[in-house]
């Protein structure tokens, strides 16, 4: 390749936009999860509208991923979709659940307890299932020629379960650490409460995915702890113990902004993480992104565009977050 | 095998459900933002409260429509992989781009100045506010130019080449792709399509609340911007089906030959078929009322201009005719059906009488499912039309399809149906319930719904002074 290697580039741009869609709506379904903790009334209203200007550009961000991947990397998106199929469709009901209780909530006052149980179903399984579906995707997949070859439930392990679970942990985090900045009065109180035992779960199963995905495949082995590439991997637990020890100081200081973005800090290291395992391969260790590539044209075509758009993307975006900023009431922002 | 063409026919029976649904919500979007836009530019212009009023009630709508355009999108985006692998595989690195340019030119915009046109005209203002929505209209027009794009390109595939482990791949530059034959066909023919949905179900909600109280002024507003649509557009969009049709039969003639239900060959001219049963078995058209060599002259321009049937196409390649043959009926009857409402109102309007003349907001209430059921009837026509390819010519359905188990896209499939009936059978009530209300001077938000703007702002500061309908959206 050339000097510049566009495939590369676009592993990098996928990455980043679930990077991004991860901490992004990750903190929107947290809220989700957490939905049936809050009393009835003015406090779920307050958690409900400090995510809805907001929610729908989150999930862009999966779009993207997705499309991107189909663009990008066709063959990785051929084969891995129908490998995950019973979780991505769960996700995708899961998403439909939760995105339209935003609305509906508000329009069918009667109902407004079964919309909301729809909001935290539907957060709880699109997060549960996303889990599963990067817990599966490490774990492995039978392809054949350039086509998934097991079964409809080979996704379903031990592991992926457990990562299912990890990810529900990380997700009630962030929306909580989001409310914490969001919110003040009792939620906020409530909030600190939680995020406290959150982050003690979150430790854990960051810590038992941690000790087991290097034994899931002989090459994350070798990634991680062969010598001298230890010595660059050693630093991701070691920066994941700091952060953790400056997250639970700023709870303890009660400080309201922070916490969310040591708790962001957290996730970037566990994708950090992810992204040392699964180098250079889109699917691990059997099709490298370099194999799973669109042609030339195709990645150049769309790196113009995405070279345009993405920071004109972020900036509106930071724009919408700046008009939305600041403590939010049970009735809408002011 | 069997098990095989049964599990490609539940996919292509989930795909056709989840679309289906889907193509309803942008439909309508893409028709109120422009409406909206158009709305809240008026108000800004002339400052008229009705404008104003009429912003906050659409809006309420458009909301709960966007939501369930959102999330049943999201849906799309990854049924091409689950469901259709080798299609994704085989197309991917020609379409997928396509699509990439469609989530970071339309869906981001759309997602990032949506919640400022819901919820922050207090924070930013009425000319910004007015950028935002603005912003979110031309946002579902992009979203319309890419993916019909892609939905042209797959009709009518130029600029490919096949590589070594059989993909396309891009040959002839991305505009020729882009702008592949019939895609400036179908853009126009269906943005229009969504204006004239919106254009009567607008005309339909204030044809409903005019039966009720003829002088309600929001009611008479939006009945009267209705009708001037359907008058303006509809004839238009017919000329347009005529020349969408006329690229068709350049570029898929097995398409028309089934549309017009031409089994046979007619050297000296071919018929219109205006009704009958088509007869699939026996190669005709059963009971069939047609208007000897009309088809050839709409087609042809030439009333004695030979027409080719479908017994020039090999079995295995031709489209199934009856379900082409009655939803391609079903649309055009309607269009006919909006242009007979919009010549009407002129008429009415000609004669100050546009408000007052029951039988006009009837047939017009009447008609405010028209559009969501010519738009799929016409996506239909053309999507079945496509059949047996994904790729025109080039890629079959029974090729396309993901190495899945029958029992797995059951499963799906059972899951999609129960869970799209239930959350959008409800928000289809929910529209309802909100158009049901009539327009009100003083148009308000729904109690503790996050748009809010009553109390300590400076809408409410405008309403107190000013005994005009004023209020902002």
């Amino acid at each position: 390749m050339n000097g510049l290697d566009l495939t590369v580039i676009w592993a990098g741009i996928i990455a980043f936009a679930v990077v991004i869609y991860v901490i992004m709506d990750g903190f929107d379904l947290g809220i989700g999860i957490l939905f049936p903790n809050f009393r009835v009334g003015p406090d779920r209203d307050t958690a409900m509208n400090s995510i809805a200007p907001v929610w729908d550009g989150n999930e862009t961000w999966l779009v993207l991923g997705g499309g991107g991947l189909l663009a990008a990397f066709p063959l990785a998106y051929a084969i891995i979709l129908p490998a995950l199929y019973a979780p991505i469709i769960a996700m995708l009901l899961g998403l439909v659940l939760r995105g339209v209780a935003f609305e509906f909530r508000w329009r069918d006052p009667a109902h407004r307890a079964r919309w909301d149980l729809a909001f935290t179903a539907g957060s709880v399984i699109a997060t549960f299932a996303q889990g599963v579906t990067l817990g599966a995707l490490l774990q492995g997949i039978t392809v054949e020629g350039r086509a998934y070859a097991g079964g409809w439930w080979e996704w379903l392990t031990p592991f992926s379960l457990l990562t299912g679970f990890a990810l529900l942990v990380g997700y009630a985090l962030l929306g909580c650490c989001w409310l914490i900045w969001k919110t003040e009065g009792a939620l906020q109180r409530q909030c600190y409460s939680y995020a406290g035992r959150l982050g003690i779960l979150l430790l854990v199963a960051i810590a038992v995915v941690s000790i087991a995905t290097p034994f899931l495949e002989a090459e994350y082995y070798t990634r991680w702890l062969a010598y001298p590439g230890v010595l660059a991997t050693a630093q991701i637990p070691l920066a994941t113990l700091i952060i953790s020890f400056l997250y639970f100081r700023s709870l303890s200081k009660r400080q309201q902004a922070t916490p969310f973005f040591y708790a962001l800090g957290l996730f970037g290291l566990s994708l950090v993480g992810l992204g040392v395992s699964m180098w250079p391969d889109v699917i691990p260790g059997r099709v490298t992104i370099w194999e799973a590539a669109a042609p030339y044209e195709s990645q150049l075509f769309m790196l113009v565009g995405a070279a345009i758009m993405v920071p004109i993307i972020l900036a509106y975006t930071a724009w919408a977050y700046w008009v939305f900023r600041g403590k939010v009431g049970s009735d809408g922002y002011h | 095998m069997v098990e095989n063409d049964l599990a490609i026919n539940l996919a292509r029976v989930q795909f056709a459900f989840t679309v289906s649904f889907h193509f309803l919500f942008p439909a309508f979007t893409i028709g109120i933002a422009s409406y909206l836009a158009v709305l809240e530019g008026l108000w800004l212009k002339t400052d008229k409260g009705v404008y104003a009023n009429l912003y906050r009630y659409w809006l309420k709508i458009f909301a709960v429509v966007f939501a369930m355009g959102v999330v049943s999108g999201i849906v799309m985006s990854y049924q091409f992989g689950t469901n259709w692998s080798v299609f994704s595989d085989k197309a991917g690195p020609v379409i997928g781009p396509l699509m990439a340019y469609e989530v970071l030119t339309a869906f981001f915009l759309e997602a990032g100045f949506l919640g400022v046109m819901l919820f922050g005209i207090n924070k930013v203002g009425r000319k910004l506010h007015f950028v935002a929505t603005l912003a979110v209209a031309v946002g579902t027009f992009i979203s319309a130019f890419w993916i019909l794009s892609v939905n042209s390109w797959m009709q009518t595939p130029v600029g490919y080449a096949i590589n070594d482990v059989g993909q396309f791949v891009p040959a002839a530059g991305w505009w020729d792709i882009v702008w592949n034959p019939s895609f400036p066909y179908r853009l126009v023919h269906t943005v229009l399509a969504a204006y004239l949905t919106t254009a009567f179900a607008v005309g339909a909600v204030g044809a409903w609340h005019l039966l009720r109280d003829g002088t309600n002024p929001g009611a008479r507003k939006m009945f009267s911007m209705a009708m001037w649509m359907a008058a303006l557009v509809a004839p238009a969009q017919i000329f347009m089906g005529d020349l969408h049709g006329l690229n068709t039969l350049e570029h898929q003639p097995a398409k028309v030959m089934a549309m017009e239900g031409h089994y046979q060959s007619h050297p000296d001219g071919a018929p219109l078929i205006l009704f009958g049963i088509p007869n699939s078995a026996d190669k005709r058209v059963d009971y069939a009322i047609a208007i000897p060599k009309a088809s050839s002259l709409i087609l042809k321009h030439d009333l004695n201009a030979p027409l080719a049937g479908l017994d020039t196409i090999p079995e295995a390649d031709q489209p199934p005719v009856g379900i082409v043959f009655w939803s391609f009926r079903i649309m055009v009857g309607l269009g006919f059906a909006m242009l007979g409402i919009g010549l009407w109102s002129l008429f009415a309007r000609s004669r100050k009488k546009l408000y007052d003349w029951p039988w006009l907001h009837r047939a017009a209430l009447a008609m405010g499912p028209s559009g969501f059921i010519a738009v799929l009837a016409g996506w239909v026509t053309t999507e079945v039309g496509r059949q047996p390819f994904t790729v025109y010519g080039l890629l079959r359905t029974s090729e396309s399809a993901a190495p899945l188990d029958a029992p797995a896209v059951a499963a799906s499939l059972l899951a999609f149906v129960l869970v799209y009936f239930i959350v959008f059978g409800a928000g289809i009530v929910y529209l309802f319930k909100l158009a049901a209300k009539p327009p009100e001077a003083h148009e308000p938000t729904p109690d503790d719904a996050p748009i809010r703007s009553a109390g300590t702002t400076p809408a409410a500061a405008v309403l107190e002074g000013d005994h005009e309908e004023g209020v902002a959206p």
